[in-house]
């Protein structure tokens, strides 16, 4: 992935060879038919043509020019979205699509070599098979200073709720995963609810995801809890024990909201399939509201339109509006948006406690819970508290990744479960960025590194699609975690926001259209050149650097004129 | 103006916020002969809100509830103030008072000409002469062996509308100038607007030839080309007609129409497709109903922009700047711009080509002057356009609006490349509308001069540049790359906010 290229490209050219031999010795020889053509022309957005050599390897499309490393190309397969091919005469042309949505188009001379080449890309971009993936091949090139495996672990996290608040305890009802499959061995639980009353409540929930603690309002001490649907089906069907683990989180005369992310209709008819929705009835300390978040293949259905939008420049501004509207993405943005502003509302002006959930509990509820956290919490706003969240709200709460994240826009196979959840998640905290930008102690470009590594990455840590996946993947000691890599200081200070400062209010994004915007930085990034915009923003870095140094000053000259006082001082109270 | 205020005052006004009705304030309302004030009895704060009578564009009154009337302002910067009055008879007094006040049907009502002019005679002398346009001609290196000022237009012989002191081809003959007026709309002959000194290509102006379908004029066809011989560099200009071609036809059939390349030797006609005022002011209209819209969902609002068509007419106007920079930097070709009249759309292109082109008017003065040259001097209709006075509600509409936007839509693709932040070209559209100041009184030059406006009011820019700290992009630095030589923005329907 070119985000570790630069490391890489370092490397002189014989550990390319080296490097192609061992993976060919691998599985992956008989699938490259050619491993390398000569002549190969790489064209790719605002960089100048080149040049090279093409080379396959079990991971890696590889174009060295060979005269200045500075110009070749790193693309994992696994980034690859879909190709095409082209031919004039014996000249092929293969474009290749991205996941991260660029598009780079190579010429290759020789027809043969062009259809093997093509081919094998698009084996080997879509192997099925886990254990041949990049993370469990790659060793790290730079030095791992914390184990972001080790970074952020339940019991760590316990350890803060536990010094504001003695409500809750943590259960490993779950410790071998057979209360709930997507669930992590750990979690949080009302003290006062033992685990079989857990086991109980689990079974009348979706996917046995039980209502489970996302979050605690220090300010007010009001939680916010998530779960899967119900299993209430067509005859009402209750759970005593459910009723109790729920009520377990209210204070004595208090209600509490049930935030439905589906409409009222879309939840009746679940019913239908066994699932639905808390009846006045048997919650009567509850309220339930019904928002409309969009399921996830409508979701992705969304993701091609726009960026089919973005892609064409031949538009009128008519037709490009249109466009936008049609592909439904803003409206996606909004519906989510609201939603967490709902449930921040909820626990911040309204005083309530709040269980949020769609239908599984693993998408749009997550959307909301993470989100509102991002509102309510400014811990969460940090470097380090981003990755705790998506930590505990996305990978712990297993939320599936790989199923989610294995096509992107442009991919021709027919969707499965692939949808752009998380990738929604994070243009939501883009926005709010953009519209409170002193606030985050990070800037876009960890968004943007989080959503490339969502798809394609060399890091273990979006494989599998819960806990229990990636533990029996044994990831965390055969691959490396992303959070290594994060957390070095030079990639935080490549990843921080100069315009930081702390702020310890919640902060309510505007979701009026008007204050939503199209994230250039993804859906533009590959369309127009950024120069200008890269240079404002180093400029003001430099400003702020500027700034800092003569505060700096001042402060230094101010201590020393004080120093200086002092030791006048006696001087002058002597006659 | 004090007779036409029917309640100078009334009492426990309610002003409410918009975003938080719940939370509004209470206190007392005032008319003045200029000003509409609310200041809150909450003696602690005291606040205070101020609304121009010149900036007021509406005031509604929605039907009358048991709290008493409401009363809907709506300015022309698009403010909305909500008031809440107790007695439906006060409040049908302020509306009474405010559609009066806020319409002037006389010069002498405005803010700016109610002053007593001798009260601070010097300053007043001084802020005239704070912009010097003849030495902006001097900086662009105007005149020169190419260009030359005529006394053709002195006392506003040949056009009424045009400044007095015009630039023209060397080679351009007394008659040639007379002729070529005479053969345009409203006498606004091809005359030099801008000088580009790395390729001696200019850009001139004028309004719609009176072609009809067969007529034709020796002089005017010599006064182009004389302009193409005054570029040595080239053997032909663009004539950029911003109209949408289909309307320039149209104008044929009144005696108007644009050129006929068999007749102009060595002319590429080139049309560009801006709107015609009508349409930009409905368009406007539209795109601020889009704001008011209480709680529009995605779909609405973008659909609502779409229909607007705003962005699309920004668009245009930009591409027009965008087709006349990269004539005169790249090809080293001249331009000739025109419209019908000359002084909407062809202001608009070329004070964005001018901004596109040249560094200097990418800072603050540079800015003022470029105003001032394309805008002011060349009769372009403010007191018409911007509803100074009571007037013919036809002839409004949000032309240098649309000027500023583009200037703004590129100081977002270049954020280092402006001397000035966004505050600073919202407060030039205030000042547009305010009247607070002579500069954009009247529909010319010639009108200016005949009220008398240097005499009896203050003039807008040293102002602004006083108060330039709180106008300055600290972004902006002299030599900084985004600061040198051409802009090319990148009009591709997506790059427009």
């Amino acid at each position: 992935m070119f985000l570790c290229s630069h490391f890489i490209l370092t490397q002189p050219v014989t550990f390319l060879v080296k490097h192609q031999q061992r993976c060919q010795e691998m599985e992956f020889a008989e699938l490259i038919k050619t491993p390398r053509v000569d002549g190969v022309v790489l064209r790719r957005p605002f960089l100048p043509t080149v040049e090279g050599t093409l080379c396959l390897t079990g991971h890696h499309l590889i174009l060295s020019s060979r005269q200045d490393n500075t110009e070749e190309l790193w693309l994992l397969h696994a980034n690859i979205d879909a190709i095409e091919k082209r031919f004039v005469g014996s000249l092929g042309t293969i474009i290749v699509k991205c996941k991260d949505l660029r598009v780079i188009q190579l010429d290759i001379p020789g027809m043969e070599e062009c259809l093997n080449i093509a081919s094998s890309i698009e084996v080997l971009s879509t192997l099925d098979s886990v254990s041949l993936m990049y993370p469990f091949f790659y060793r790290p090139m730079f030095q791992v200073i914390e184990d972001g495996w080790k970074s952020f672990l339940p019991e760590d996290a316990f350890k803060d709720l536990e010094s504001m608040t003695e409500e809750w305890r943590l259960s490993d009802v779950n410790k071998d995963y057979s209360v709930c499959s997507s669930y992590p061995p750990l979690v949080a639980v009302p003290k006062d609810v033992d685990d079989d009353t857990l086991r109980k409540a689990a079974a009348f929930r979706h996917g046995g995801r039980f209502p489970v603690l996302s979050y605690y309002h220090k300010k007010n001490g009001m939680v916010m809890m998530r779960s899967g649907q119900p299993l209430t089906g067509t005859n009402g069907r209750r759970c005593k024990e459910d009723e109790k683990l729920i009520n377990a989180t209210l204070r004595a005369g208090k209600r509490g909201y049930i935030i439905d992310t589906r409409t009222v209709s879309v939840a009746q008819q679940a019913k239908a399939r066994g699932g639905g929705f808390e009846s006045e009835a048997n919650y009567p300390q509850w309220r339930r509201i019904h928002k409309a978040i969009e399921r996830s293949s409508i979701l992705q259905e969304s993701l091609i339109k726009l960026v089919e939008a973005c892609n064409d420049q031949s538009h009128s501004m008519d037709r490009w509006l249109s466009k936008l509207e049609a592909s439904n993405w803003q409206t996606h943005v909004k519906e989510i948006l609201t939603t967490a502003c709902l449930a921040a509302q909820c626990i911040d002006r309204e005083g309530a406690s709040v269980l949020v959930h769609g239908t599984e509990g693993t998408d749009s509820t997550l959307q909301v819970t993470s989100l509102a956290q991002i509102i309510l919490d400014p811990a969460c706003r940090t470097i380090q508290g981003f990755q705790a969240l998506v930590e505990r709200e996305w990978l712990q709460a297993g939320h599936p990744f790989q199923q989610r994240c294995s096509q992107s826009a442009y991919s021709n196979s027919k969707p499965r479960c692939e949808a752009p959840v998380f990738l929604l998640f994070l243009d939501c905290v883009w926005q709010i960025l953009r519209q409170f930008p002193c606030s985050f102690q990070f800037s876009q470009h960890f968004l943007v590194l989080l959503f490339e590594h969502t798809y394609a990455s060399q890091f273990g840590t979006f494989m599998g699609n819960s806990a229990s996946e990636r533990s029996k993947l044994n990831l965390s000691q055969k691959t490396v975690s992303l959070w290594s890599w994060v957390n070095r200081p030079q990639e935080v200070e490549r990843l921080s926001n100069p315009l930081y400062e702390a702020n310890c209010l919640v902060i309510w994004p505007s979701v009026a259209p008007q204050s939503l915007l199209l994230w250039e930085g993804v859906f533009l990034r590959w369309k127009r050149s950024s120069r200008c915009l890269d240079e404002a923003y180093d400029e003001m870095v430099h400003i702020i650097q500027y700034n800092n140094k003569e505060l700096q000053n001042k402060v230094n000259n101010l201590r020393r004129q004080l120093a200086q006082l002092e030791t006048e001082e006696p001087l002058l109270q002597t006659p | 103006m004090m007779e036409h205020i029917r309640t100078p005052k009334v009492e426990n006004v309610r002003l409410i916020d918009r975003t938080a009705p719940r939370k509004a304030m209470v206190g007392t309302l005032y008319l003045s002969a200029t000003h509409t004030i609310f200041v809150e009895n909450n003696p602690e704060t005291r606040r205070e809100t101020w609304v121009l009578h010149s900036m007021v564009a509406s005031v509604e009154r929605p039907p009358t509830t048991p709290s008493g009337s409401h009363l809907v302002v709506h300015t022309k910067n698009f403010q909305v103030v909500q008031l809440l009055i107790p007695q439906e008879r006060d409040a049908m007094d302020v509306q009474a008072s405010l559609a009066r006040l806020s319409r002037p049907e006389k010069y002498s009502e405005l803010y700016c000409l109610s002053i007593n002019p001798n009260a601070n005679k010097e300053e007043r002398e001084e802020s005239w002469s704070f912009l010097d346009l003849q030495a902006d001609y001097r900086r662009m290196g105007v005149p020169n062996n190419l260009w030359v000022s005529t006394p053709a237009n002195s006392e506003y012989r040949v056009c009424d509308t045009y400044p007095s002191e015009l630039f023209v081809p060397k080679s351009a003959t007394p008659p040639v100038i007379v002729g070529s007026s005479k053969f345009r709309s409203r006498g606004r002959l091809p005359v030099l607007t801008y000088f580009h000194q790395d390729t001696l290509a200019a850009i001139c102006r004028c309004s719609q030839p009176l072609s009809g379908f067969s007529a034709r004029s020796q002089e005017d066809e010599q006064m182009l080309e004389a302009i193409m011989k005054s570029n040595p560099g080239s053997d032909y200009i663009y004539v950029v007609d911003t109209r949408p071609k289909l309307n320039a036809m149209a104008n044929r059939a009144a005696g108007k129409g644009y050129e006929n390349e068999d007749h102009y030797a060595n002319i590429k006609l080139q049309f560009i497709g801006i709107e015609n005022i009508h349409v930009m002011r409905n368009s406007q209209q539209k795109i601020s109903d889009v704001g008011e819209l209480k709680t529009p969902s995605m779909g609405d609002f973008l659909w609502g922009l779409e229909s607007s068509g705003w962005l699309k007419h920004i668009k245009a106007v930009l591409d027009a700047g965008v087709f006349i920079a990269k004539a005169v930097a790249e090809e080293g070709i001249s331009v000739v711009v025109h419209c019908s009249d000359g002084w909407d759309r062809t202001a608009q292109a070329c004070s964005v080509a001018s901004v596109l082109l040249e560094p200097y008017y990418r800072t603050m003065k540079g800015l003022m002057l470029l105003i001032e040259r394309d805008w002011v001097s060349f009769g372009h209709k403010f007191s018409h356009r911007y509803n100074h006075l009571e007037g013919d509600p036809k002839e409004v509409s949000p032309v240098i609006d649309q000027f500023l936007e583009c200037v703004w839509q590129l100081s977002e693709q270049f954020p280092c490349a402006f001397e000035f932040n966004e505050r600073f070209l919202v407060q030039l559209h205030r000042h547009v509308y305010s009247c607070q100041y002579g500069n954009f009184l009247g529909n010319s030059q010639k009108e200016r001069r005949d009220m008398g406006l240097r005499e009896r009011t203050h003039s807008l820019w040293p102002q602004l540049w006083k108060d330039r700290a709180q106008y300055a992009n600290p972004l902006y630095r002299a030599d900084h790359t985004q600061t040198q030589g051409i802009l090319r923005p990148n009009t591709t329907p997506y790059c427009f906010k």
